[in-house]
């Protein structure tokens, strides 16, 4: 693998992951957004080899199987995604959220999601589903 | 994209620094969340990158009572460091006003500063505490002031052959206040029209024992208030006296006109920025 791969690339283009999605290429809009031991990460501003022999997940491993986790499911019955660009991002990103702190205050919903941004919702959809999952759990 | 480069992984400390000393040419790899970006764009080429992101040992936070960061740390290590809250929670809210969630996930402290944007908010906070870098090069250790590392923009004092290898914090004086506020009119993930870091020891009969000033966004390095701070230093804090000393900013800062205002507005506002983070120290 040449040095100068994005993990972007390496896994929508060698690796046929396309759920992860390229908005801005510049670390913007949180489209590429990926776990890396369970850290919310800018793939597209990450070298795979900085990955190298860490666990990656991506939207393609967040649901078991065909069935969704409830954040997956809230998105759905909360109206969190009309195009659905952003959504792999949005999903990626609240997950580790919700595997953090399975109960988060509002403002700390807030401030872990302000960095996907939407152009679609207007976000209140995707702060309710967050909000919901987080009660699903309780 | 990014034009070929060859990688070199540093498995230790020593061999990073032997790298760097056999190519000065070469740029360290932490994070990468700003190089690899300057390199997406084309405006950096490196020929070579030493990736230094596996040394354990500047990695981590400890307390000998400074407070010290390793170089490695990323920011929402630092931001959520039981040790940094204590020290100095103005410190760890600074490292939690960085980018967004993802870019302080991957992110390191110490490529931050070494990266030297003027608009990054660490760099103002950690002047005003008085914080101090430690650069490691084969030829020995040597402590450099937070307000020395910055020389311009994109530029540091950091020598050929050296790594930033962790920053070091006092402690607050007994009495001393801290604080960090940046304005952002436009998007909270923006960087800041301007930001101010700030520390201030009101003594018991209301006069200023000590006050240090620092701003971003308002200079090709962070500024240094001297004259906010001595026309300060000793007198009585009433909020007149305040507003008058923070007014002083307008004149020792240098703004740029961009997207966030002209410079007439942030010098405006670096004076009103400075008053109200002063004034939110007050006892
Ligand atoms: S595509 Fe990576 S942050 Fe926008
Ligand atoms: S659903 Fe379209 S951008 Fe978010």
């Amino acid at each position: 693998m040449p040095a100068e791969r994005l993990l972007s690339d390496l896994l929508r283009d060698d690796l046929g992951l396309t759920g992860t999605k390229i908005g801005c290429g510049v670390g913007v809009c949180g489209a590429c957004t990926v776990l890396v031991d369970d850290v919310p990460v800018t793939s597209c501003l990450l070298l795979a080899a900085q990955a190298e022999g860490r666990s990656i997940r991506t939207i393609e491993g967040i649901a078991d199987g065909d069935r969704l986790t409830a954040l997956q499911r809230a998105f759905i019955t909360e109206g969190g995604f009309q195009c659905g660009i952003c959504t792999p991002g949005q999903i990626v990103s609240a997950t580790a959220l919700l595997e953090r702190s399975a109960h988060p205050a509002e403002g700390e919903i807030r401030d872990w999601m302000k960095g996907n941004l939407c152009r679609c919702t207007g976000y209140y959809g995707i702060l309710r589903a967050v909000r919901a999952a987080a009660e699903a759990s309780a | 994209m990014i034009a070929p480069f060859e990688l070199v992984r540093a498995g230790s400390l020593a061999e990073a620094l032997e790298l760097l000393e056999s190519d000065p040419e070469a740029h360290v790899l932490a994070g990468g969340t700003a190089l690899v970006l300057l390199m997406k764009q084309g405006l950096l080429r490196p020929s070579r990158l030493i990736d230094i992101g596996g040394l354990a040992e500047l990695r981590g936070i400890r307390m000998n009572g400074d407070l010290r960061i390793g170089a490695l740390t990323t920011h929402l290590e630092a931001e959520r460091s039981a040790l940094v809250r204590r020290h100095c929670p103005a410190l760890a809210s600074c490292f939690g006003t960085v980018a967004t969630v993802r870019i302080r996930a991957q992110g390191t402290v110490g490529g931050n500063l070494a990266h030297a944007d003027p608009a990054q908010d660490p760099p103002p906070m950690l002047v005003a505490l008085g914080a101090v870098a430690v650069l490691e090069s084969g030829a020995g250790r040597r402590e450099v002031p937070m307000e020395d590392l910055f020389v311009d923009v994109f530029e540091t004092s950091i020598g050929p052959g050296e790594l930033l290898r962790e920053i070091v914090v006092p402690p607050l004086a007994e009495g001393a206040r801290a604080t960090y506020v940046k304005f952002l009119p436009r998007t909270e993930d923006d960087y800041a029209t301007v930001s101010v870091g700030a520390v201030l020891r009101v003594d018991a009969d209301g006069r200023c024992a000590d006050v240090r000033v620092a701003l971003g966004s308002v200079g090709p390095t962070p500024v240094r208030a001297r004259r906010v701070e001595s026309a300060l230093r000793g007198e009585r804090v009433t909020p007149a006296r305040l507003r008058e000393a923070a007014m002083l900013v307008r004149e020792e800062v240098d703004p740029i006109a961009d997207a966030r205002g002209s410079a007439a507005y942030k010098r405006e506002m670096a004076g009103v920025w400075t008053e109200r983070a002063l004034r939110a120290l007050l006892p």
